[in-house]
C-alpha cells in the first residue's frame, strides 16, 4: 500500500500526470468508490483491496476528464487494462498520455458483498496484468475460488429452441426502463451521439416499451461485439437486474471461436470489425 | 389466416451493382419467381447496417434476405468483405436471441446470375412459408407496459 502511495505521490509531484484515478473506501461500508486525485496529499486515501470492483477506464473517455487533465494516471486491474488497451486500439486514448499502475489482482467480490467472487474473475487470465508502467500488489489478497454462473446460463440458453430463447429474453428485457446506465458506465460506449439518441429517423425508441427495449439491448450488444472485454460493469449498474453480460459474454465467445480474437489483449492488433480477412468463413452464405 | 394461405413478407436488402442487376436480368428474361419479396436497393452490402435487418423484422417482415456481390467482385473493392464479417457476428447474436436461420438468409448473386436469384428467392420463400409468420415482434408492438 505504501508502495502505491509512494508511486502516486511521486507521479503527481513531478508533474508526470495531472491526476490519478483510483479507488477510495466508502465510510462505514466495505465498498469502494472512484476518486480522482489531483494533489499529492490526496493519494493517502487510495486503497487496493478485494472490493475494487469498478472499471475506472470509463473515466478516460469522458470529456470532462480529457479536457481538464492532459496526462492521467490510472490504478487498474487486469480487466480494466483490457478496456484501456481496447480504447487505444480504437485510437480513443494515446498510450503516451496515460500512466498505468497495474495491480496484481486475486479477484474481487461480486457486488462488494464479500460472499462470492465476481463472475468475471473466475478463469481470469490477466491476474498478472499484461500492460503496465508500475506494478503493485493487492493488499490482503487471497485468490478467491468460485464458479462462473454466467457460462452455465449461456450453455442452458444454447439448448433452448428459438421460441424459448425469445421468451427468455423478452421476459428479461421487459424490465428495462431505458435509463442507459449500461451505456454510461461502459468504457467502449464513447460515441458522442449514440444511435438511440438519433431522432430523425428514429431507429430505436427511447421509451420503456417492450419493442424498443428489445431493439436497444440487441443493438448495444451488436455494437459491442468484437470490442467488449467482459468487465461486467453494465450488469452491475443495471437497476432492474437484467443479465446483460449474458449477451456480451456470448459475443465474446463467438469472436473467440470464429476469429480467434480477444479484445484488449494486444495494443497493436487492428480491431476486429474494422478489418477483414479474405478467408473469413462464408459457409452460411449461399 | 390459416397456415395454408399464409403468404410471407420477405424483405431483401440487395446491392445495386450485382444482385439488383441480377434480379433485373431475371425480370427481363421473363423468369417467374415468388412475388413475396420486397427489394431494398443499397449501393453496396457494406452499407447494410444490421439495424436495418432488425427494423425490417420490427415492422412485420417474416424473413429477411441479404444479397450482394461475390467476394472480390465488389464495385467498391472491399464493401462485401466488411459486410461478411458483420454478418458472421450478427447472425450468431440473432440466433442466440431466437431469430434463427429460417428467418434470415445471406447469398452472393452476381449481375449475370438471374437464375440463381430466382432460386434463392423461391427457396427462401418456401422456407419461411413452412416456418410460419413471425408474430413475436408484432406482439411486442401491441403490448403496453404502462398499464400493468
Amino acid at each position: 500500500m505504501n508502495n502505491l502511495r509512494q508511486i502516486a505521490a511521486e507521479l503527481l509531484n513531478t508533474g508526470k500526470v495531472n491526476a490519478i484515478v483510483g479507488y477510495v473506501p466508502v465510510d462505514g461500508t466495505s465498498r469502494t468508490k472512484p476518486f480522482i486525485a489531483t494533489k499529492p496529499e490526496e493519494v493517502e486515501k487510495f486503497v487496493i483491496n478485494q472490493n475494487i470492483l469498478n472499471n475506472l477506464s470509463v473515466y478516460l473517455t469522458k470529456d470532462e476528464v480529457k479536457k481538464n487533465f492532459k496526462k492521467i494516471g490510472i490504478i487498474a486491474k487486469g480487466c480494466d487494462i483490457k478496456s484501456i488497451i481496447a480504447l487505444i486500439q480504437e485510437n480513443q486514448i494515446q498510450r503516451d498520455n496515460i500512466v498505468i499502475i497495474g495491480i496484481k489482482c486475486s479477484g474481487v467480490y461480486a457486488d462488494f458483498e464479500e460472499t462470492r467472487i465476481a463472475d468475471k474473475c473466475v478463469n481470469c487470465e490477466v491476474m498478472e496484468p499484461h500492460l503496465f508502467d508500475y506494478l503493485v500488489e493487492m493488499e490482503n489478497g487471497s485468490v478467491l475460488a468460485g464458479e462462473d454462473q454466467k457460462i452455465k446460463i449461456i450453455r442452458q440458453i444454447e439448448t433452448m429452441n428459438a421460441e424459448e430463447r425469445w421468451d427468455f429474453f423478452e421476459n428479461e428485457f421487459s424490465r428495462c426502463i431505458k435509463c442507459y446506465a449500461c451505456r454510461q458506465v461502459c468504457p467502449m460506449c464513447y460515441c458522442e451521439r449514440c444511435i438511440v439518441d438519433k431522432a430523425i429517423p428514429r431507429w430505436i425508441e427511447s421509451s420503456a416499451h417492450k419493442r424498443g427495449n428489445f431493439a436497444w439491448n440487441l443493438v448495444r450488444a451488436f455494437h459491442l461485439s468484437g470490442r467488449c472485454v467482459g468487465c461486467g460493469e453494465c450488469e452491475r449498474v443495471c437497476p432492474m437486474d437484467i443479465p446483460l453480460s449474458l449477451l456480451n459474454r456470448k459475443m465474446i465467445m463467438v469472436t473467440q471461436e470464429e476469429f480467434n480474437y480477444k479484445s484488449g489483449m494486444d495494443l497493436n492488433t487492428p480491431t476486429l470489425i474494422g478489418s477483414y480477412d479474405l478467408k473469413d468463413n462464408e459457409e452460411f452464405i449461399e | 389466416m390459416n397456415k395454408d394461405n399464409f403468404e410471407p413478407k420477405i424483405v431483401a436488402f440487395v446491392c445495386n451493382w450485382c444482385t439488383y442487376t441480377g434480379a433485373d436480368l431475371a425480370g427481363t428474361s421473363r423468369m417467374k419467381y415468388k412475388p413475396n419479396v420486397r427489394m431494398i436497393k443499397l449501393p453496396c452490402t457494406g452499407r447494410i447496417d444490421p439495424l436495418f435487418i432488425l427494423k425490417a423484422f420490427e415492422r412485420g417482415a417474416d424473413g429477411v434476405l441479404v444479397s450482394g456481390c461475390h467476394p472480390g467482385d465488389c464495385h467498391y473493392n472491399a464493401g462485401n468483405f466488411h459486410a461478411r464479417r458483420r454478418w458472421i457476428m450478427f447472425r450468431k447474436l440473432l440466433d442466440f436471441l431466437g431469430i434463427d436461420d429460417s428467418r434470415i438468409h445471406f447469398s452472393w448473386v452476381s449481375a449475370s446470375e438471374g437464375k440463381k436469384f430466382v432460386d434463392v428467392v423461391n427457396g427462401f420463400t418456401d422456407k419461411v412459408k413452412a416456418r410460419g409468420p413471425f408474430t413475436r415482434f408484432k406482439k411486442l408492438n401491441e403490448e403496453f407496459v404502462i398499464n400493468e
